[in-house]
């Protein structure tokens, strides 16, 4: 802990949780989604379900789709900006089996047709964990840079991809392997502990058998 | 050993090196964050910037959260100061009205600084920002100012806790209020030995506040208690300054505070089901803005 996790951060009101932490969760999913996005379908769980509109939740979750940060003074007019960029918002309820009361499963499209699906909570101080990505089990706080490898699941992949990391002269944190089911596609979750470049990144989506490789950076 | 574990540690850090306390933590926070003073200055500037940015947000006539609950009422207390009407002077009256322009600025999902939630983020820019505008303090003196306020808070979320949903009202309102009564303490030249006693007395004086939001938004109470909050922060840091103690020191008093949080039940930590929240006319609001 340092002085600003106590006079800080600046954010847009007004609550921690239902708004900052839902921008940090809209960000990741539109991060994670090739192109634009012209359409979001998003469900909310819990108390986010409950008062989603007294918080300006659902505001900040889209203004994070288009990629704002928790202190952009634009989140409440998100939906108008969204309609304006020909992006088509909707929102649903829904309710998940033993998930964090302030969840949301969001599910975006581009124009080319590519899709993500992201479950993330929002667990509390504007700290958000995200917990599956396209139906693969992950663990995503967004806290450190973290890549996101998606690839074949195939042998030798992983050990490319980290001894390209460990050339870098950047230390890995953390480290998880998620897949759909054995043999098919797979995604590697990669915590650095220092920052990562967007160079770096590039040459991790020429590794063999890596279909796509995406950096999350803490706003 | 960290010196933001015990507020005793921290004034004892201060004393030995004959500095205030926003001195010796800006210095060691640089150490600790590996980057220069002058790299966590600029940051904390900014926040100030923003708290100042902030009560000008609030201020409008026209304000309205998203809820419909709240907004105006910065506006009205602008008027009183203006108009003489107010009890306690123009000073407190702009306290007052500062407070609640951060807080509805918040509601109304403008920008604000977690000072150290969002739900108490009215009570150090309204104290700080109050006494800098009375007594024409230099704009590095207050920046300095929230780096004591911060080292206070530090400590109460290492003993106790700075969450509603953990301690209740008193860990977000109460230690807001605690660390703004040291700053105070701090900007009108009281020793780091008077900023603790503040902190102690306005942390005492709102013991027991629960947390109870009525349909669980930040808005009722909370604005309201954001200028509770301020007047408090004034109460411990005028005290202090006078040269009256807490006869129970500030470390003893936070740890009251966590086991107080510890014994309050759930309905009263943020849940929105007891307190106001479970009043008829909170449950007739509630109903108004979330249907069944």
């Amino acid at each position: 802990m340092n002085v600003f996790d106590i006079v800080g951060p600046v954010m847009i009101g007004p609550s921690s949780s239902h708004t900052a932490g839902a921008v940090r969760i809209g960000r990741i999913a539109g991060a994670l989604l090739e192109g634009e996005p012209v359409r979001a379908h998003i469900l909310l769980h819990g108390s986010f379900a409950k008062t989603y509109r007294g918080h300006g939740t659902d505001k900040a979750l889209v203004a994070g789709i288009m990629g704002m940060a928790p202190s952009d003074i634009r989140i409440r007019l998100s939906l108008e900006i969204a309609k304006a960029r020909g992006l088509d918002v909707v929102f649903g309820k829904t309710e998940l089996e033993g998930a964090h009361p302030n969840t949301a499963v969001l599910t975006l499209k581009d124009a080319k047709g590519h899709t993500v699906t992201v479950q993330g909570a929002s667990v509390g101080g504007g700290n958000i964990l995200i917990s599956e990505i396209n139906g693969m089990k992950v663990e995503v706080t967004g806290q450190q840079d973290t890549l996101l490898v998606i690839h074949h699941d195939v042998p030798g992949v992983i050990a490319h991809v980290t001894n390209y990391i460990a050339a870098q002269g950047v230390n890995i944190g953390n480290f998880k392997l998620s897949r759909s089911r054995r043999g098919e596609t797979a995604m590697m979750t990669i915590e650095m502990d220092g920052e990562f470049s967007r160079e770096s990144n590039e040459g991790i989506e020429k590794l063999p058998n890596v279909i796509r490789s995406i950096i999350l950076r803490p706003e | 050993m960290s010196i933001y574990y015990s507020v005793q540690d921290l004034i004892e850090a201060a004393e030995r090196e004959n500095k205030k306390i926003s001195q010796i933590v800006l210095k060691e926070q640089a150490a600790e964050l590996q980057k220069p003073e002058s790299v966590l200055y600029k940051t904390m500037r900014e926040s100030f910037l923003v708290m100042h940015q902030s009560v000008s947000d609030g201020i409008g006539p026209d304000m309205r959260s998203v809820s419909g609950l709240s907004g105006g009422s910065a506006y009205k207390m602008k008027l009183a100061v203006e108009n003489g009407k107010t009890l306690c002077g123009k000073v407190f009256g702009r306290a007052l009205m500062r407070a609640l322009a951060v807080s509805e600025s918040n509601a109304c999902m403008g920008k604000i600084v977690a000072a150290p939630t969002a739900g108490s983020c009215g009570i150090l820019p309204a104290a700080l920002l109050t006494v800098m505008e009375d007594r024409g303090l230099d704009e590095r003196e207050v920046v300095m100012s929230l780096f004591t306020a911060s080292a206070f808070g530090m400590v109460i979320a290492n003993n106790a806790s700075i969450s509603g949903a953990q301690g209740g009202c008193q860990a977000e309102c109460g230690s807001a209020s605690a660390m703004a009564a040291a700053a105070l303490t701090e900007l009108a030249g009281g020793t780091p030995r008077m900023a603790a006693h503040a902190c102690a007395i306005a942390l005492k004086n709102i013991l027991g506040l629960v947390c109870d939001p009525v349909a669980g938004l930040v808005e009722i109470p909370c604005i309201k208690r954001n200028a509770m909050g301020v007047a408090n922060a004034f109460v411990g840091a005028e005290l202090a300054l006078a040269g009256i103690e807490s006869a129970i020191p500030a470390d003893e008093v936070i740890v009251a505070m966590k086991r107080i949080g510890d014994m309050m039940p759930g309905s009263l930590k943020e849940t929105a089901e007891g307190g106001l929240a479970g009043t008829p006319t909170a449950k007739r609001l509630k109903k108004q803005i979330f249907g069944e």
